[in-house]
Formats: structure tokens, sequence, C-alpha cells
């Protein structure tokens, strides 16, 4: 089995997010940036089928921050080959419809039988990447998978839907999968191997010259949410007396 | 193993019924079921060695199987104390069949040192479970709460994952200026590393700031690195992420390199150990310092404005004393105080007990609940606390907020948990500990 696995790199939640002075992105000087947690999840699930069933596994990424990283540790963990597209502006947020485009135009000369993505990201909460990606390569694509049990052909999908139920759909290969969970937590790539791959790996390049351009989302203001008045109750004191409130709060809603 | 709260009881088994007559006088002694074993043969060969071959190979962990299972180590080691351990159980159980790279056991010693102080055949317990860690890690076997920690510490240089950018934050709250080096870069007697636990721990934070105002009242010349500063990572290291402290270490000697100073000066004794006993093996040397060992010699200098009027207990950190062995300096601290009575507890300096935290004991809490009756600082508390002491004081960041979970979880709040500079500089400004 050929897996391809579509990383991208976010802003660190642990820095303090500020708006641009154009109010059209935050502001990425001084940012640090990490791979998207989702993402994480997929290249898991694929390295889980590599060890289960045999299959190589290629991880690509746009031009992003800090993605040599990222690339590098899906080295360490088990990735056979990662290739970092280049071409776009690895200093602006890219949506997900030009995302998608730019993979799309990497895959359209690769031979794969699985497309892992994160099924969401932290500027993505929509979680359109691997619905664009499917309708663009026009292959099956699923969403908010939890757990990928594969064979040569066909895959079979567990699905996180609503009010708490699972479903189980089977797809024909080549099919793209959005990850909500792996089947296990992320493994841990030693820092050894990592500075190892750091040496030795190999980042291929892959320029992509995306031939529309002018049917991209623009993003018109982007902002804090806006006060409504109505904020939470801050509890004032110390520990001891906030710790009372709370259980007095949960006692009174009847939690416990 | 969960033991329910009680030690588990010896498992021997004796013979039923034995009778030994004296080949002198004839009389004969009933020793059923008592020392019986003592006189038969024992069993030797229900074990191979083979089980040694795979550790035995590693850096550091040759010395496992001198092991000739006397059992010094066994009372005193403190994980022991709450659950079934010790290296000579170790070197049982692997002579009998245990992987202890893909067990649980490995990840329960706090490298504290104690069993390698007792041993006669010196079993290194602080190089074999590092070495063991280090394969278990590429293997793929590694605890999930330890697992965050190592990428937190690769990602942003401290363990908490705080945001790297934000080391310096504790200065605000200190009420004298802390120089840091990248603003002025100019020589200093001594480097101030201030460490993880004291840069972005609230209550190290207070420990921090106190030892930045003695020093500042003392006249010494000091900065910090700031936003520069990583943690050195020795815990890391002993919980066998080798390669983590080596990237470290690279970034830490490239930023050492930019400025002059005389020495180091660390409150955290893991930091300590590593730049005294590690950074030498890679060829790095600095004179580097404990903050008990800076202040010691200066006690005299200060003008203490008041007076404690406390009781205090010292905790031994591990890695200060039966590691460095320091145990005068931070007693030299405590009894200068005006109005200290120290009491020590039965553990104390080289058969002190440990807190848990050392080794990567300080990232396994939930591992560890599943496998120990108590946590150790728990044990501890209820040690100072026997004591009558008013104060718990440590010379460790790792240790204020340990200690003060544990009194709170023991029911011992009464007892005070508070750093050595943090009692320093109250006599020092005359202000009040109770309140």
């Amino acid at each position: 089995m050929r897996i391809v696995v579509a990383m991208r790199q976010l802003a660190d939640l642990v820095e303090e997010l500020e708006v641009n002075d154009e109010g059209t992105d935050i502001d990425r000087e001084f940012v640090k940036f990490v791979s998207n947690e989702w993402d994480e999840a997929a290249l898991e699930e694929a390295l889980t089928l590599k060890d289960e069933l045999g299959a190589t596994v290629t991880v690509v990424a746009l031009d992003e921050p800090d993605v040599d990283q990222t690339l590098y540790a899906a080295l360490a963990k088990g990735a056979d080959r990662v290739v970092k597209l280049t071409g776009n502006d690895p200093d602006t947020w890219v949506r997900s419809r030009e995302r998608a485009q730019r993979l799309a135009s990497f895959l359209a000369g690769e031979s794969f039988d699985l497309l892992l993505t994160g099924v969401q990201a932290a500027d993505d909460l929509d979680g359109q990447l691997a619905g664009i990606l499917g309708s663009l390569l026009e292959v099956p694509h699923a969403a908010v998978v939890v757990g990928v049990e594969g064979s040569d052909s066909k895959v079979r999908v567990i699905q996180e839907m609503g009010g708490g139920l699972l479903g189980v759909s089977e797809l024909d290969l080549p099919a793209v999968l959005g990850i909500q969970a792996a089947k296990q937590t992320p493994r841990y790539a030693p820092i050894s191997r990592i500075r190892q791959a750091m040496q030795t790996g190999e980042i291929s390049e892959h320029e992509v010259e995306l031939s529309d351009a002018s049917a991209q989302v623009k993003v018109r203001r982007l902002y804090p949410p806006e006060s409504t008045g109505a904020g939470a109750t801050m509890l004032k004191g110390s520990p001891k007396e906030v710790a009372a409130e709370i259980i007095e709060i949960i006692k009174s809603k009847g939690l416990v | 193993m969960p033991v329910g709260g009680n030690k588990q009881a010896a498992g021997v088994t004796e013979l039923a019924e034995a009778i030994v007559t004296s080949p002198l006088s004839g009389r004969e002694w009933d020793v059923s079921g008592g020392s019986s074993r003592m006189l038969h043969s024992r069993v030797l060969t229900d074990y191979s060695a083979s089980g040694f071959a795979k550790i035995a190979a590693l850096e550091g962990g040759n010395s496992l199987e001198y092991c000739f299972g006397c059992g010094k180590c066994v009372p005193v080691c403190p994980v022991d104390l709450v659950s079934e351990y010790g290296p000579r159980k170790i070197h049982r159980a692997v002579q009998t069949g245990l992987d202890l790279f893909k067990s649980d056991e490995l990840w329960k010693c706090t490298t504290c040192g104690n069993c390698l102080r007792v041993c006669p055949k010196e079993v290194n317990m602080i190089e074999v479970m590092p070495a063991v860690r280090e394969v278990a890690m590429v293997e793929g076997t590694i605890p999930d709460e330890l697992q965050q920690i190592m990428e937190k510490t690769f990602r942003y240089g401290n363990a908490l994952g705080e945001n790297p950018r934000r080391r310096p934050a504790w200065t605000k709250g200190a009420g004298v200026d802390v120089r840091v080096l990248a603003s002025d870069p100019s020589p200093v007697d001594v480097l101030f590393y201030v460490e993880d636990y004291w840069s972005f721990h609230p209550r190290g934070q207070q420990a921090a700031q106190a030892f930045a105002r003695i020093m500042t009242s003392l006249n010494v010349d000091f900065a910090i690195l700031g936003a520069e500063e990583k943690t050195l990572g020795d815990s890391q290291r002993l919980a066998g992420e080798k390669g983590l402290f080596e990237a470290l270490m690279e970034e830490v000697i490239d930023v050492l390199a930019k400025y002059q100073f005389n020495r180091i000066v660390t409150p955290d004794p893991h930091g300590f150990n590593a730049l005294k006993k590690v950074y030498p093996k890679y060829g790095h040397t600095f004179e580097a310092l404990h903050y008990s060992q800076l202040l010691a010699p200066l006690l005299e200098q200060i003008d203490f404005q008041g007076s404690l009027e406390a009781t205090v207990t010292f905790h031994d950190p591990c890695y200060l004393g039966r590691h460095n062995g320091e145990y005068e300096a931070p007693r030299k601290i405590i009894e200068a105080i005006p109005g200290v009575k120290l009491l020590e507890m039965g553990r104390c300096r080289e058969n002190s007990y440990c807190c848990g935290g050392g080794g990567g004991g300080m990232w396994l809490d939930g591992f560890n609940a599943n496998h120990l009756s108590e946590r150790l600082s728990e044990r501890r508390v209820r040690e100072a606390a026997a004591t009558g002491a008013d104060i718990l004081a440590v010379a460790c960041p790792y240790e204020v907020s340990r200690f003060e979970d544990a009194a709170k979880s023991t029911g011992n709040e009464g007892l005070r948990v508070m750093d050595i500079a943090e009692m320093v500089d109250i006599a020092m400004r005359g202000e009040d500990w109770r309140s």
C-alpha cells in the first residue's frame, strides 16, 4: 500500500497570538510554528498501517515555518520519504482551497492508495482540506475518521458521527481520509533519531506553480471575538475560598 | 505492582517439618518452617544469565549482573518502601525472565543513588536505568506523560512547555534589577542559571525573586540569560533521553560562549549535577555552584532585620547531597537565620529519603499512581511532620510544589514548605513567615 500523509504547520498556541496591522492574518513575526496535531494523528495512523500491512509512507507539506523539523521528525518516526512543496510564500496564511490545489498538483504525479490528513486544524476548523482534496483528485473521501483497516483494494473506516455514534464505511482505493484520531497516541521520536534524520535524511523539494490563483478565498477581516457583555463570572478570593465556591456551584447545579 | 497501601509479605517457602540432630550431644532441634531453609543447599539453577546480555551490552549497563544478592540496597530504596523494588529485586527478576526493556519496572527508579551508596558490588543503577530507558524509547516504550515532557523540552527548551520568551517574566516581581545578558552583555561574576521550575512555576518564581534580592543585598554581581536560557536537561537524560540532553547541551554551550562570566550558580541540583559531572565528560568545564554554596560563605554579611522564630527540618536533595556530597552548605544557611531551630529527620544526609522527582519521576505522577501505595513526597512529608517542625526547608526547585501538594494530600497542611532562599529573604527583610 502506498500512503501519502499531508501535514501543515500552524502557529503554536503557547504564543500570545495577535492580529496583524492589516487585520487580515495573525502577526507571524516572532511566532513559533508547530505541526497540526490532527496531522500528527494522520501520520500515526499511516505508520500503524505500515506496521500492520507493510506500506510506504510519504509525508508531504507546504513550505511553512519550521516545516523541516516536522519532516525530519516524520522520518525519525518511520516515514519513508518526505517532500516539501515550494512555490508558496512561507510567511502568509495559505487557505484550505489553495493548500488543496498545491497538494493535488503534486499528487497528480504520484501514485497513491491512501491520502491521509488531519480532519481539521486551528486555522481550518471547518475541516475542508480533506474534502476539497477528494474533489480535486476525484477519489472517495471520508471525514472524522478514528480508525482505518486496510487491504490492497479497499479500506474500512470508522467515523465519529454525531450523538456519540460511530459509523463504519468501506471505500474503494485510492481514497482521501480526514483523520480525527489514530488508534494509538502518536509515537515518540527519540531526539537522537531526529538528529540522525537531520544529518542523513533527505527532504526532497518539489516546486508547485498554481495556474489558477484567482479563485481563492480572501480574508476580509480577522479579529478576536467581540464581547457580548454577558461575560463569565470571575470568582475572587484565596484558592481555598474559590474552591469552596466552585463546590457550592457544582452542588447547586445538582452535578454531584 | 499495586499494593493497596501495604507492603506485601515476603513469599518464603519453608519445609513443613525439619529436625536437626546434633552429632555431639544427640540433641534434636525442631526447626520446622523456621530457619531450616538455611540448612539445605539452595536451588541455583532456576534462572539463566541470558536476560543480562542485552543490558550488559549497553554503555553503563554491565554492572547489573555484578549483583550477588546481598540485598543491602532494598531497605534503602525509597521506592521499595511504597512498592516492591530495589536493584536486588530487579536483578532477580531479570534472572528469572523479566524483560526490563518492556517492563513498567524500568520507569520507577528515581536514580536517587542510595542503593549505590551501600552496594558492595557497585551495581550502578544511575547508569543502568538511563541506558536501558534509552533503548526502550527507541523501541517505542515510553510512558505517555513522559513522552509529552520530552517533546515539550525539545520544542521549548523547558519541561513545562512554557513559552521560552516568558522565561525572565519572574524578574518583574523581584523588586530589584536583574540584568539579562542579551541586553547588557558586559562581563559578569555570577551567571545565575535559573532553570525551569524557578523560571516558570509560580512557587519557584517566588524563590527566584527571593534569591535575586539576597544576591543584590550582598552586592553579588550577577546576571541571567533570560529567554536564551534552556534547561540543562539532566533529569531528561536520566529518564533516558541522552539525545535530547546532548542537543540541549550544544545549544547551551553556544549561548554560554557569547558571554564572559566567572561561575555558574543554579538553584537546581539536577542542573548543578549536569554542569559538575556530565558536561566535563563532553569537554565543557565551568565553575559550577549550587546556590547554597554561593550563599553559605556570605551569610555573615547579611544584616537580618528580623527573626524567623520557627523550628525547621531540612530535606537533602539527592542530587546535591548523595550525588555531589554537599550536606553542609544548606544547613549552614538555615542555622545562620536568626530564630531557627533545625530538627533533623531520621532519614537525612547520606541516607536522606528521595522526594520522588528525580530521574523523570517528576513527570510520572499518573504512571506511578498505578504502581506505588503512596507518593514518595507524601511519605517524606509524613517524616517531616513527625519531627514537629513548623517548616520543611528545601533546596531544590522540584520540591516546593511536590511537598506542598503532599502536605495537603496527607493532611499536614500546617507544615509550611519553603525554599531556603525564601527563609533567608523573609528574615533579612524582617517579615513574618506566617503571613
